[in-house]
C-alpha cells in the first residue's frame, strides 16, 4: 500500500478487494462464488415483468426495523428497498455503493467516505451526510437493540465534512472497515432532526415499497429514479413467505412463483430433472460448528478438544448431511472463498487412533461426553450429532447426544451447555469473523476461548495494510484456532436455490448471502 | 322463551369466565416458556446489552402480574394493544387474518355441510348397502390421514399432475372475490375431507336411531316412501345431535386449520398465532387465543340454542 488513494475505488472500475487493499493484482480475482449454471445464453437483461420469489423465511413478527433483521426475508427486503455505503460483489470484494469512494489514513484509523451525488430517497429527499450519520448512529449507543452495535463499538467519532462527506474515526486501525460499515443492518434511511424512522420503508434502493404484510408478502415497484441505471430490471417484485419446503418446491414447479431459496437437499436431484427449472449453488461463508465451552471442564483441556476433532469423519458429514452440497472444514471459521484462507494448513482428517491417543492423554478414559443438538442449530444437526457419536465410538470415546427442543435453542442451549451444535452465516473478512466469535471477551465468543498470541495477532492484522504481512498473520491465526481452539468445524455449506428458466440470474453471483448476496431483485431479470 | 333467554344469559356469563381462565392460562404458559420476545427476535445475535435495551423498549422489565392486569384492563375496554414485535395494532393485524380464516372456513363449510348431510341421509336410507359401506370407508380413510398428507395428495393430483388449481392459496385483500374462491378451493377441499366423516356418521347414526321409534313405524304402516319418511319425519327430530356435531366441526374449521394454512401458504390466523407463540409476542397470542376461545364458546352456545329450538324437550332435562 503505497498510497492511500488506492483505497478509493470508483464503482465503474471492477476493483476487487485484493486489488485495493494490497495492490497485489498478480493474485487476480478468484471468484468468491461459483455459479452452477450450465449452458447459459449470452447475458442480456430484459426490462420489466413481475417477479415472484418464494422465500423460506419470514414471520408475522418481522418488521422494517433494521435492528431486528435476522432472516433471509428481511435481508432480501433490505437489499431491495435500501442501499448501504458499500456492497459486496461476486469477487467477495466490497465496492462503493452510496459512497462514491473512500479513503483511509495511513494507520487505517480515520476513514472518510465521499457520498455519491444526486442520489434521491423514494420520497424525493436527496441523500446527505446527515442521513448516513443518523442511520449509523441508530445502531450505536446505550439504548440500541441492534446486533450491529458490536461492530460499531470501534467507532469513536462520526461527523460530516460538508454535505457529501462523512468522516469516521476508529479506536484502532481497521483495514476492513468498508466491509463493516456495509453490514446489512446499516441500511441508509432518510433522517429527520438527526434521527431515522426505524420502521419506515423509505430508502434509496431499486424498488419503492408498495405493501408489506409481515410473514405473508412484500411488494415493491421499480424506482424510476434509481442511481444505478443498469440494475433493478423488474417492474414489480413480490416476495412470498413460504416456510413449508414442499409447498415452496411445488409452487416453483407449478409456476406459482419464479424462484425460491433454500432448496431441499434431499430432493434437489429430482428438482434438477424437472424441465424449465435451474438449480443454482454458491459457495459462501456459511459453516456448521460444534463449539465447546473452553472455560468449563472437561472442555478446558486441549487434549480432549483435539481428541474430539480427530474423532469426526467430516467427509461422511458432508456426504450425508449436506448431500455433497458443501466442503469439509478444518476446525477454523475461514471459508475457502475468503481472501486469506490458509490453503497450506494440513487438513485434519478422521483418525480414531490419534483421537484415542489424545483422549487417553486427557485422562478422560471412560467418561461420557454430552453433545447437545437440535435442528434449530442447523438442518440435520441432530443426525450429524448421532453420526459424530458413531465415529467417536470407534475411537473409544463415548458421546451422549442430548436432543434439545428447537424452541429457545439459542437462549437456553447455545453458549450455555458445554458442547452443542451451532451454525454461522460467516463473515466476508477474517477480522470480522474472528472478532465476532473468537476474540477474548467477544459477545458471541461461543467457545469462551482466550488465547494471548491469537488476540495479539488479531489487533496487529486488523491495522496492517500490507497484504502479505496480513496473510502470514491470518494463516497463523487459523492454525492456532484449528489446533487449540474450542470449536469443531466439520463443514462449509453451499447455498442451494432454484429458479424457473424464465429468470436470468447475474452472470457471476455473489456468495456472501443466499440468492446472489440476497440482491437478486436488483441484479436478476427475466430472460 | 324466557327460559331460553335465561339459559343464554347464564351461558354468556360462563363463557366470559372461560375466556378469563383461558387468558390466565395462556399468559402463564407463555411466561413459563424459555426466553422472551427480546431474546427470540434477536435470536443468535442477542447480547445481554441489546436484549436489555430491547426489553426496556418493550416494557418487559415490568413484573408479569402488572403486565397481565394492564392487558386485561385494556382488553375490557376493547383495546387489544400493539404487537410487541412490530408495533402494529393487533386489531388491524388480526382483523385481516381472521377475515381470511373465516373465508376459508365458510367456503369449506359451504361444501362440507350439505355434502355430509346428503351422504349421511343417503347412507341411512340405503343402510348396509354397497353405497353405505363405500361412503364409510372413504370418509373414514380421509379423516384418518394427517391433514398435510391429504393436502399433499390433493396438490399432487389437482395442482401438479392435472393443474386445475394453484398449489398455493396466495390471496391478498386485492384479490377479486371469485378468484379468491377459486384459490381457496384446494384447502377447502382438504378441510372437507377432514371433517365430512364426522358429520356424515353422526347424521346416519341419528337417523338410524330414530327409524326404530313407533312414529316411524306408523309412517311405514301408512305406506309412505322410505325417502319421505327419512327426510320429513326422521330428519327434523334428529336435528339436535346433527347440529351439535356440525357446529363443533365449524369451530374446528376456524381454529384447527394451522397445518392446512402452512401447506397452502394461506395467510390465516393460525399461522399468526404460531409465529407469535414462537416469538413470545404475548399480546398477539392472547388476542388470538381469546378469539379462538370466544369462537368455541359462541358456537357451542349457538348449538345448544338451535338444538333446543328444534327440540324444546331438551329444556327440561329428566
Amino acid at each position: 500500500m503505497t498510497s492511500n488513494k488506492k483505497l478509493a475505488a470508483p464503482l465503474s472500475a471492477d476493483v476487487s478487494r485484493r486489488g485495493f487493499l494490497g495492490g497485489t493484482a498478480a493474485l487476480g480475482i478468484t471468484a468468491a462464488s461459483t455459479s452452477a449454471l450450465m449452458g447459459r445464453k449470452a447475458y442480456a437483461a430484459k426490462k420489466g415483468g413481475h417477479l415472484r420469489a418464494g422465500i423460506g423465511h419470514g414471520s408475522t413478527t418481522d418488521s422494517l426495523d433494521p435492528a431486528t433483521w435476522e432472516n433471509g426475508f428481511s435481508l432480501s427486503m433490505d437489499y431491495t428497498l435500501f442501499n448501504h455505503l458499500g456492497e459486496v460483489d461476486h469477487t467477495g470484494g466490497v465496492k462503493p455503493e452510496l459512497a462514491e469512494s473512500w479513503e483511509a489514513s495511513p494507520d487505517a484509523k480515520t476513514w472518510s467516505f465521499k457520498l455519491r451525488k444526486g442520489v434521491e430517497f423514494h420520497n424525493g429527499k436527496s441523500l446527505e451526510a446527515e442521513d448516513v450519520i443518523a442511520s449509523i448512529q441508530y445502531h450505536m449507543g446505550e439504548d440500541t437493540k441492534s446486533p450491529a452495535k458490536s461492530l460499531l463499538k470501534q467507532v469513536t467519532s462520526i461527523k460530516a465534512d460538508g454535505k457529501n462527506e462523512v468522516v469516521i474515526e476508529l479506536e484502532s486501525g481497521n483495514a476492513d472497515f468498508p466491509y463493516v460499515i456495509s453490514d446489512y443492518h446499516i441500511a441508509i434511511k432518510p433522517s429527520k432532526d438527526g434521527k431515522i424512522d426505524p420502521t419506515g420503508g423509505i430508502g434509496t434502493g431499486g424498488y419503492v415499497l408498495e405493501s408489506y404484510e409481515p410473514g405473508v408478502r412484500f411488494m415493491a415497484n421499480k424506482n424510476k429514479n434509481y442511481f444505478k441505471s443498469d440494475r433493478a430490471h423488474f417492474d414489480q417484485v413480490e416476495f412470498i413467505t413460504i416456510i413449508d419446503l414442499a409447498a415452496r418446491q411445488n409452487a416453483l414447479t407449478t409456476g406459482e412463483i419464479d424462484m425460491m431459496d433454500r432448496a431441499d437437499l434431499k430432493t434437489v436431484h429430482l428438482l434438477k430433472r424437472k424441465p424449465g427449472i435451474n438449480v443454482m449453488e454458491t459457495v459462501g461463508y456459511k459453516h456448521y460448528t460444534f463449539p465447546m465451552r473452553t472455560d468449563t471442564a472437561p472442555f478446558d483441556n486441549n487434549e480432549l478438544r483435539l481428541a474430539l476433532k480427530y474423532a469426526l469423519d467430516r467427509e461422511e458429514l458432508v456426504k450425508k448431511i449436506l448431500r455433497g452440497h458443501g466442503v469439509i472444514g478444518n476446525d477454523h471459521p475461514i471459508s475457502p472463498t475468503n481472501q486469506y484462507h490458509a490453503d497450506g494448513l494440513a487438513q485434519r482428517s478422521y483418525d480414531p487412533d490419534k483421537a484415542k491417543f489424545h483422549f487417553k492423554k486427557a485422562g478422560m478414559d471412560g467418561t461420557v461426553i454430552q453433545l447437545s443438538a437440535a435442528d434449530a442449530a442447523f438442518p440435520g444437526a441432530v443426525d450429524a450429532a448421532v453420526l459424530y457419536k458413531e465415529h467417536a465410538a470407534k475411537a473409544g470415546i463415548n458421546i451422549e447426544v442430548v436432543r434439545e427442543p428447537n424452541d429457545g435453542y439459542w437462549s437456553n442451549v447455545w453458549m450455555k451447555k458445554g458442547w452443542g451444535a451451532c451454525y454461522w452465516g460467516g463473515r466476508p473478512t477474517e477480522d470480522w469473523m474472528f472478532t465476532t466469535a473468537y476474540a477474548a471477551g467477544a459477545d458471541w465468543n461461543d467457545t469462551f476461548w482466550k488465547h494471548d498470541r491469537f488476540n495479539e495477532l488479531l489487533l496487529a492484522a486488523r491495522a496492517e495494510l500490507d497484504s502479505d504481512k496480513r496473510r502470514t498473520m491470518y494463516y497463523e491465526m487459523q492454525e492456532i484456532v484449528s489446533n487449540e481452539g474450542g470449536v469443531v468445524v466439520p463443514m462449509f455449506a453451499n447455498y442451494v436455490f432454484a429458479a424457473s428458466d424464465k429468470i436470468l440470474p447475474s452472470e457471476q453471483m455473489a456468495g456472501n448471502w443466499e440468492l446472489d448476496g440476497a440482491k437478486f431483485a436488483e441484479r436478476w431479470s427475466f430472460a | 322463551m324466557a327460559q331460553i333467554m335465561k339459559m343464554v344469559a347464564q351461558r354468556f356469563a360462563l363463557g366470559f369466565l372461560t375466556l378469563f381462565v383461558v387468558s390466565l392460562i395462556i399468559f402463564l404458559g407463555i411466561e413459563l416458556l424459555p426466553g422472551d420476545i427480546a431474546e427470540e427476535i434477536l435470536g443468535q445475535s442477542a447480547t445481554p446489552e441489546t436484549v436489555a435495551a430491547f426489553r426496556r423498549e418493550l416494557g418487559l422489565d415490568v413484573p408479569a402480574h402488572i403486565r397481565y392486569v394492564e392487558w386485561l384492563w385494556n382488553m375490557l375496554q376493547g383495546d387489544m394493544g400493539r404487537s410487541l414485535a412490530n408495533k402494529r395494532e393487533i386489531s388491524e393485524l388480526i382483523g385481516l387474518r381472521f377475515g381470511n380464516t373465516l373465508f376459508l372456513a365458510v367456503t369449506a363449510a359451504a361444501i362440507s355441510v350439505p355434502l355430509a348431510l346428503t351422504l349421511g341421509v343417503l347412507a341411512a336410507l340405503y343402510r348396509y348397502s354397497f353405497y353405505d359401506r363405500a361412503v364409510n370407508v372413504v370418509t373414514l380413510s380421509s379423516i384418518s390421514f394427517p391433514e398435510f398428507f391429504v393436502a399433499y395428495i390433493l396438490i399432487f393430483f389437482l395442482a401438479v399432475t392435472y393443474p386445475v388449481f394453484p398449489s398455493i392459496a396466495n390471496i391478498s385483500d386485492a384479490t377479486p372475490f371469485w378468484e379468491k374462491v377459486y384459490k381457496v378451493l384446494l384447502p377447502a377441499l382438504t378441510l372437507t375431507l377432514v371433517v365430512v366423516a364426522h358429520m356424515m356418521r353422526m347424521t346416519r347414526a341419528a337417523i338410524i336411531n330414530l327409524l326404530a321409534s313407533p312414529y316411524i313405524e306408523m309412517a311405514n304402516l301408512k305406506g309412505l316412501s322410505r325417502a319421505r319418511i327419512i327426510v320429513k319425519h326422521a330428519l327434523p327430530n334428529a336435528l339436535a345431535p346433527i347440529i351439535n356435531v356440525v357446529v363443533i366441526n365449524l369451530a374446528y374449521l376456524i381454529v384447527g386449520v394451522v397445518v392446512v394454512e402452512v401447506v397452502f401458504v394461506y395467510p390465516g390466523l393460525g399461522q399468526l398465532m404460531v409465529d407469535s407463540v414462537s416469538k413470545r409476542d404475548l399480546p398477539v397470542v392472547q388476542a388470538s387465543a381469546m378469539i379462538f376461545a370466544g369462537t368455541y364458546v359462541l358456537l357451542n352456545l349457538l348449538a345448544d340454542i338451535l338444538s333446543i329450538l328444534t327440540n324444546p324437550r331438551l329444556l327440561h332435562p329428566r
